[in-house]
């Protein structure tokens, strides 16, 4: 399988699976051609709403087709998104519509385009809501598997989806479930818990830390909520270190929400990798490198958590 | 024609709001007073709905986006059926059902959470256009404050209303009612930001404009009518409306947006309600048993 952007993948996913239920629908405020709808659009012109630059509509309007017992999927950039936390918290969130917010373009792997674009603070912002859970997929593999999921779950559900393209990193026959994490790569001295764009980062890092006598066990936390408490509370009690790397601000993310459950169910060295401060313009490598999310940052950061 | 049936029904439901509002000892009369005559007119004999079975899916959809002035929400709720008297005051009590502000996963009957202006509007649209798309009959009614169209969503919401769904699906299986009564929180809506005019932005964002008296049951229901018979898109009507309708010191007085009466108030605001003068007071409490039956509960609430 070539590299693909999820939100590509997502594109694909939304059009096939709409061809077999047509309580499918799609929101869109002037992205699709961004968010990928453009093609269950295209061939679903009925199903599909552009309603203009207006998310906060966007979202009510997603939540009372809802209401009216349709899927709809209502998209954007992650951080348009969840700027209207406020229709999200009482529309879809405490009125438990069974939307499907779609967030794309999450982090500063965006690149060229700059902070205002990019999905930095979606996750610590939906996280406080009682009852979305929030996906993250890896690759093409997992996101299908993850639309696919979003589809059976009844209830409010975010999907973070990424502009640039993922290299697989998921094997064919491995299956998303909430509240599950797949190892990836299996380890003893630390714990690489990663999510979304830096996941083959992670990987990369590993192997890197490998040719160094370093063991690190990669995990890929695609369920950002519910975490999955097991896997990581038992590669915890084998390592004794994490180390959390995600493309999201270092406050309120997958970091944070590791560190919660792992402050109160068996305290571990943790190190969070993520974005410090607001991103900016920039090739996404290079934002990557200066952010330590790259392989060669990971990896050196692993080193100086565990005093190697 | 005043329909003296509607107008017995609200008049009830005008006591339940002020008893329920006394005895949660918080809440919105205002808003609760100046809506009530356009949901009695909504919830009985406009919509289709069966009380007893509040999910049944063909029912039609009533969304009040100034999600305050639920207590005329509970009020006709009660009176419809969907659940005892009794539990009207249980309001904003912790357990209850019946939350200060509209939760749907509290009370069946509920559509939306709301309160949180400016919002509806969009659900109400989503609920309509998700009917249409299934050649449903369903009818959605959306209620709006005047105060609550400051919100900017509600302006995204009318620059798409007449164009969702267009040319196949457009929503005129909605009606939407502001109840306009000129008085938000702070003071009057004039001293706020004056929304003014009203009627011609609503018109020049593609929406026919109905205006009527939002007490005059008869103009209500007209307006419903002809709202209905506008299939092609949805419709908008301006009811102008008292904030307080029928009680004296609370009519178009910002103090009383959100505040509950004291047992007196209350006892004196019902009375008004009914239309008996303090001296024919005692003697039409001997009469009508179930006023009498509030008002003493009202009085020992002073004495707790």
């Amino acid at each position: 399988m070539p590299a693909k952007a999820t939100r590509a993948a997502f594109g694909e996913a939304l059009l096939e699976l709409g061809a077999r239920d047509d309580r499918i629908v799609s929101v869109d405020a002037d992205l699709s051609k961004s968010t990928m709808t453009v093609s269950f659009a295209k061939k679903y012109p009925e199903r599909a709403f552009n309603v203009g630059i207006a998310e906060q509509n966007a979202i009510g309007i997603a939540a009372g087709l809802a209401l009216a017992g349709k899927v709809p999927f209502v998209c954007s950039f992650a951080c348009f998104l969840a700027g209207r936390f406020e229709t999200i918290r009482i529309s879809v969130a405490y009125t438990n519509a069974n939307v499907k917010l779609v967030g794309t373009h999450a982090g500063i792997a965006i690149g060229e385009d700059g902070y205002s674009q990019m999905g930095l603070e979606d996750i610590a912002c939906l996280r406080a809501l009682p009852n979305i859970p929030i996906v993250q997929p890896a690759d093409e593999h997992e996101t299908k598997q993850a639309v696919a999921y979003a589809i059976e779950h009844d209830g409010p559900l975010y999907l973070r989806l990424t502009r640039q393209n993922m290299e697989p990193v998921c094997p064919p026959d491995s299956r998303f479930r909430l509240g599950r994490w797949l190892t990836l790569n299996a380890g003893v001295d630390v714990t690489l818990v990663g999510s979304g764009g830096p996941i083959a980062n992670c990987v990369a890092a590993a192997k890197m830390l490998a040719a160094d006598g370093i063991s690190a066990e990669v995990v890929n936390a695609s369920s950002i909520k519910p975490l999955d408490e097991e896997t990581l509370v038992a590669s915890a009690g084998r390592t004794g270190h994490i180390v959390t790397v995600e493309d999201h601000s270092i406050a309120g993310g997958l970091g944070g929400a590791v560190a919660e459950l792992l402050s109160e169910v068996l305290p571990t060295p943790h190190k969070r990798l993520g974005v410090q401060g607001f991103g900016e313009s920039g090739d996404p490598k290079s934002l990557y490198a200066k952010h330590g999310l790259d392989p060669a940052g990971i990896a050196s950061s692993v080193r100086k958590f565990l005093n190697r | 024609m005043p329909d003296a049936r509607l107008s017995s029904i609200a008049r009830e439901c005008r006591v339940q709001i002020i008893r329920m509002l006394t005895h949660a000892g918080s809440g919105h009369p205002g808003g609760s007073l100046s809506v009530i005559d356009l949901v009695v007119s909504i919830m009985f004999g406009r919509i289709r709905h069966d009380p007893a079975r509040p999910n049944w899916p063909e029912r039609d959809r009533l969304i009040l986006s100034k999600g305050h002035a639920v207590p005329a929400m509970y009020a006709a709720m009660a009176r419809a059926g969907y659940f005892p008297d009794e539990r009207l005051l249980t309001l904003r009590k912790l357990g209850s059902s019946l939350q200060g502000h509209p939760d749907r996963t509290a009370l069946p009957g509920i559509e939306a959470a709301t309160g949180s202006l400016g919002q509806g509007l969009s659900i109400s649209l989503g609920l309509a256009l998700g009917f249409r798309l299934g050649d449903k009959p369903n009818r959605v009614y959306c209620i709006l404050g005047d105060g609550e169209i400051q919100e900017g969503q509600v302006w995204e919401a009318a620059m798409a209303g007449p164009k969702l769904g267009q040319p196949a699906h457009g929503v005129g299986n909605l009606t939407v009612i502001l109840d306009k009564n000129r008085v938000q929180l702070d003071d009057f809506v004039t001293k706020i930001l004056d929304l003014e005019p009203v009627v011609q932005k609503w018109q020049a964002f593609g929406w026919p404009v109905i205006e009527i008296d939002g007490h005059d049951f008869d103009q209500i229901g007209k307006a419903l009518d002809q709202a209905q018979a506008h299939t092609g898109g949805p419709t908008f009507i301006v009811a102008h409306t008292v904030k307080g309708k029928g009680v004296s010191f609370m009519e178009n007085n910002p103090e009383w947006h959100g505040k509950a009466p004291k047992p007196a108030e209350a006892i004196t605001a019902i009375r008004e309600l009914l239309g008996v003068s303090t001296p024919a007071w005692d003697d039409y409490l001997a009469k009508d048993r179930a006023t009498a039956a509030i008002v003493a509960e009202l009085s020992a609430l002073d004495k707790k």
